[in-house]
This record gives C-alpha cells, structure tokens and sequence, in this order.
C-alpha cells in the first residue's frame, strides 16, 4: 500500500474543501482499502468519510420520497422494517451481496461507487484502459466468460458489480450529490457510464463530487406487493452475480398496470430494460409474456467475448424473476435472499 | 505522519501511535496489541477469519485502516470469556466439533456472536447459514458450526423464529 495523508473532516463541506486531485473519499473501505492493498487504487490522500454528520439516516420526506444517506451501512438499511417494507426488492438486492461482516461496514455511496471485478482491472499488472486510459484491455482475448453482454465497446468489456444498484435502477432512485461547483441531482440511469472509448470515465460524478444521499420516489413504494431480486452466481451466498435480476409488478384486476425489469452483472452499469416493461403494460402475467419480455430486454446482446451463454442465463433470470414478482413478494425476507435456492425461489 | 488513536479493546483503554495510516486493525492487533487469536486468512475480506466485533457489530478487521476507529470499541475472541468461563458461543463450538484445525474458529465465533446480536436469523438452520456465509472454513466443518451456533442462539434465549424481515 503506498503512504497517503489523512483527513477527518465533520461536515460535508469541510469533506469535499478536502479534496485534491489524487484524493479519494473512504467510506467502509471494503472495496478501497483492498484495491490500495493491491496497488490498483494509490490515492495520495483519503478523506474519511465516517465522521459526517447527518449522512447515517433513513428519512421520508414531506413529498412521501424515501431518502438514504450515503453512510447508512448496507446491513442497516436492509433490516429498517419500513424501508425493507416500501422496497423489498432493494432490500433482498443488498442481502445477497457480500457478507453479514461487509455488510455492516459497506455503506450506500461506497457500495454504488464500488470499482468493477474484472480480474484484470484487479490485477495491476495486466492492461487495463479503465485503469490507464489507452493501456489496452487484457480482458479481450483473456479470461472473459463473465464479462459484458450489453453495452460494452471495444475498449472495455467489464461489468458492473453491485446488486443494490440493479434494484435502485429499476425503481428510478435520484442521487444527491456535493461537490466543489454546489449540489445537484443525478438520475440513476445517468449515474453509471459505458465505457465507449473513455471507459476510465464511470460514474457521472465530476472531480471531488461526494454522493450525499440517495433517493427513491413514493411511486415506487406502489410497486411493493409484487417485487423481486433474483440472482444466479457460483456459490448460494458471498458470491458476485454471474446475472441478476430486479422485476416489480403493480396488477390491477389481474393485469399489469406498471412493471420494471432492470439486469445485473451484464453492462458496465445496471442495465434497466424500458422496452420489456412497455411491452407487459396491459397483459396479463404468464410465463410465456414473461419469456417474450425477456427476449426484448436482451434485444442487442453479443458476446464480448467466450461468454455467449451469459445471454441465454440473463433471459432466462429476467423470466424467472418476473414470474417470481407476479407470485408476489414473500412475506418474510428468503433465507437465501435472492436465491434459486430455498423457499421462495420456485415458480 | 504520525496518528495518535484510542481504542477500547476487551474492556481496557489502550492508546495508540501509528506511524502511518496504513496499518489495518488486523495487523494493529495482531503485531501491535500482542492479540494474535484474531487471524489473517485472505487479508481481502474474502474469508472472514479476521471477524472482530466493532462497537458490537462484526466486521472484517483486514479491511478496516485502524486510523478511521479512533473512540472505537473492539472485541476480539481473546475478549470473549470470562475468566476460565467460556461465552456461549465458544462452549457450543467445542460440543458441536464445530473445528478441525481451528484456524477459522475465531472468525467464526466472532461472526456468531455478532449474527446472534443482529438477531436476523434466529433459530433456523438455512438463516444462520446465510448468515455465517462470509467464514469460510477449509476444513469444511460447516456441519458442526451450524449445529454450534444453532445451539448457542437457543441457549442465548434468541427467539425460535429470527426478527421478522
Ligand atoms: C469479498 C467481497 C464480496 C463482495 N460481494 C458483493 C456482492 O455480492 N454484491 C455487491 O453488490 N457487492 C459486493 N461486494 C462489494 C461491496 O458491496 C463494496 O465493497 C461496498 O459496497 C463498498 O462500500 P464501502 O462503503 O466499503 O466503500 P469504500 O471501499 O469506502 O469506497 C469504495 C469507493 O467509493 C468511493 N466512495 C465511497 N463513498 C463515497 C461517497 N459518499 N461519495 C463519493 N464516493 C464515495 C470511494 O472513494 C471508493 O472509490 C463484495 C466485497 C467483497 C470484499
Ligand atoms: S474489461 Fe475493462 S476493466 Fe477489464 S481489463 Fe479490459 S479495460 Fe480493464
Ligand atoms: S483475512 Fe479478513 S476476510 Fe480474510
Ligand atoms: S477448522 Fe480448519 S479452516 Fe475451519
């Protein structure tokens, strides 16, 4: 780990007058510290995020939104009763991530601005253009099975690792963020980039820009009876998605008046699939619809390299998950949140 | 640069000078505190043999820089008993072979004692091993952790259903 300086600043301001070219924020550290172990992250400076007041709270605003601070730990957010209540899906989303220890100590702001578990990217040893800009990319023509399906380029093929993020991405969360130039609000559709030739460049945030909050519209509290987060990885639990998906429901009289579908573990960022739920408006929910919708959301898929299958494996959980919403979002959280394993996992 | 910080760990006050940030609370433990129970698997938050209780919750201690826990208080496995009282944990692991070659086994209890004070996965098998899901255990003795915490978290009066989700 190379030698950084140290901040501790105690507002939000005091943070972000902190920051420096070289700088990074730290937050949980679960992702930070272990790329700086690595070398891949060598920030000359961290700016601990901890000590700001303010940032730890769940809160429902006047207009009936929810908002999260961006210290509130992923634990805890998954177990408040009535945020877990309005958004199970998200809820499940963050409980299959990781573990109950990286739980506790990853946060909100930390897990949406995790980095990409491209083993080349992990490895700094190997070619990587999101690390160094025109490097080249080990990952093309490496070990590649896991990698993008959508949205990819030929500069960058890695995909974006967080669970929390699909499940924000179908229900249209905002995120709140400081910076040096004042605050503004970033839809979530816009927060992750794709890589086109700049894949260096991955979230919207300008230099020095803190996420302060994020938050989730009421209407999407409407979607509560009928949601879900599916997730396919190698092992049932500490696992990273090899595809997941996120798929609410609001049925009226026994048809779809409102449906999301977003895709995990397949693009450079949550891959929320618009042209699959204008499709299900309308319809009455079956396996067959939910086939069809599926085949829209992967319309445009190609392998970036040996990984062919990911297509057929990220329909298939798109299906499954919406014909897992349509039975309704189970009373008590899964054992295994997110499994294709346990009670609730079955259509 | 150097950093000043004070812990609690197992009860007593310690405080302590870093040279530099870059000490974790695994290595601070281990090479500093002269508290070696606590044990460096990965040293990447992929195993969970480092688990340490921190201000009651438990987290990795390998991806924590000690310099962000000034004020904080930590409980390692050497904290745990009472005298030559064993925690009810540590009791049910050895009544339930809940080791092999141990080395897992103080991440593994500490990560019981912090799963039954979450009080999510109550007394059912399926959530406790969701639970425990971030200790890895190389000798594969995942049957007797099981049984292990299943038992303690009766003996710890958790209720039969874990909290409602
Ligand atoms: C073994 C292992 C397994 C995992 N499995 C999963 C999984 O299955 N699913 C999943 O989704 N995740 C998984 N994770 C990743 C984990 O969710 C992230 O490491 C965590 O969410 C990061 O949050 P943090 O607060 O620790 O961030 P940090 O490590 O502190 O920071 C991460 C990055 O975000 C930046 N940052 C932090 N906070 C802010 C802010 N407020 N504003 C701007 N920038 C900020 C930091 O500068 C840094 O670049 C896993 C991690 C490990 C180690
Ligand atoms: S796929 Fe992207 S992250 Fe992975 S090595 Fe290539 S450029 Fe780097
Ligand atoms: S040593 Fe910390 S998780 Fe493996
Ligand atoms: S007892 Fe040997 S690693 Fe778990």
């Amino acid at each position: 780990m190379n030698l950084f300086d140290y901040a501790r600043p105690t507002t939000v301001e005091e943070a972000i007058a902190a920051w420096a070219p070289g700088a990074s924020y730290l937050a949980g550290g679960t992702n930070l510290v272990d790329l700086m172990k690595t070398g891949v992250m060598q920030p000359g400076k961290l700016i601990d995020l901890n000590r700001l007041a303010g940032l730890d709270r769940i809160e429902s605003l006047a207009n009936g939104d929810t908002r999260v601070g961006a210290l509130v730990r992923n634990a805890d957010l998954a177990h408040d009763a009535g945020f877990a209540r309005a958004f199970p899906m998200v809820a499940e989303a963050l409980l299959s991530g990781a573990s109950g220890q990286l739980r506790n100590a990853a946060t909100v702001g930390g897990n949406l601005m995790q980095r990409t578990r491209c083993a080349y990217f992990q490895d700094a040893h190997s070619a990587c253009n999101r690390r160094t800009p025109g490097a080249g990319c080990d990952a093309r023509g490496g070990d590649n099975a896991t990698m993008a399906v959508l949205g990819w380029s030929d500069s960058c093929i890695a995909t974006n690792p967080s669970d929390f993020g699909v499940a924000l991405a179908a229900l249209d969360a905002v995120v709140e963020v400081e910076g040096p130039q004042g605050s503004r609000e970033i839809a979530f559709a816009d927060f992750h980039l794709l890589p086109g030739q700049t894949p260096d460049r991955e979230t919207a945030l300008a230099q020095g820009e803190l996420v302060v909050a994020v938050r989730l519209p009421a209407a999407s509290a409407q979607l509560r009876h009928h949601s879900r987060y599916l997730k396919l990885r190698e092992r049932t639990s500490y696992a990273f998605a090899l595809v997941s998906a996120a798929a609410a429901l609001r049925l009226e009289d026994g048809h779809i008046v409102e449906a999301r579908l977003a895709l995990g573990a397949v693009a450079a960022r949550p891959w929320r699939a618009n042209d699959a739920e204008a499709l299900l408006i309308g319809q009455t929910p079956s396996d067959e619809l939910f086939k069809r919708a599926a085949d829209v959301a992967l319309t445009g898929a190609t392998p970036s390299g040996d990984n062919a299958h990911k297509i057929e494996l990220a329909r298939r959980t798109a299906a499954r998950a919406l014909a897992l919403a349509a039975i309704g979002t189970p009373k008590r959280m899964p054992a295994f949140p997110a499994s294709l394993f346990g009670e609730h996992a079955h259509v | 640069m150097s950093f000043s910080i004070s812990l609690t760990v197992n009860g007593t006050p310690r405080e302590v000078t870093l040279e530099d940030a870059r000490v974790t609370l695994l290595d601070l433990l281990r090479e500093r505190l002269d508290l070696p129970g606590t044990k460096k698997g990965c040293d990447r938050g992929q195993c969970g043999a480092c688990t340490v209780l921190v201000n009651g919750r438990r987290i990795n201690s390998c991806l924590a820089l000690a310099v962000t826990l000034d004020g904080a208080e930590v409980t390692t496995i050497e904290g745990l008993a009472d005298g030559d009282h064993l925690h009810p944990v540590q009791a049910a692991f050895i009544a339930h072979d809940g080791f092999q070659c141990g080395y897992c086994t103080p991440g593994q209890i500490m990560s019981a004692v912090g799963l039954i004070a979450e009080g999510q996965a109550g007394c059912d098998a399926d959530r406790i091993r969701e639970g425990m899901s971030g200790n890895l255990c190389r000798c594969a003795a995942y049957h007797g952790i099981t049984e292990a915490v299943l038992d303690a978290s009766r003996r710890m009066g958790t209720d039969t259903e874990g909290a409602a989700a």
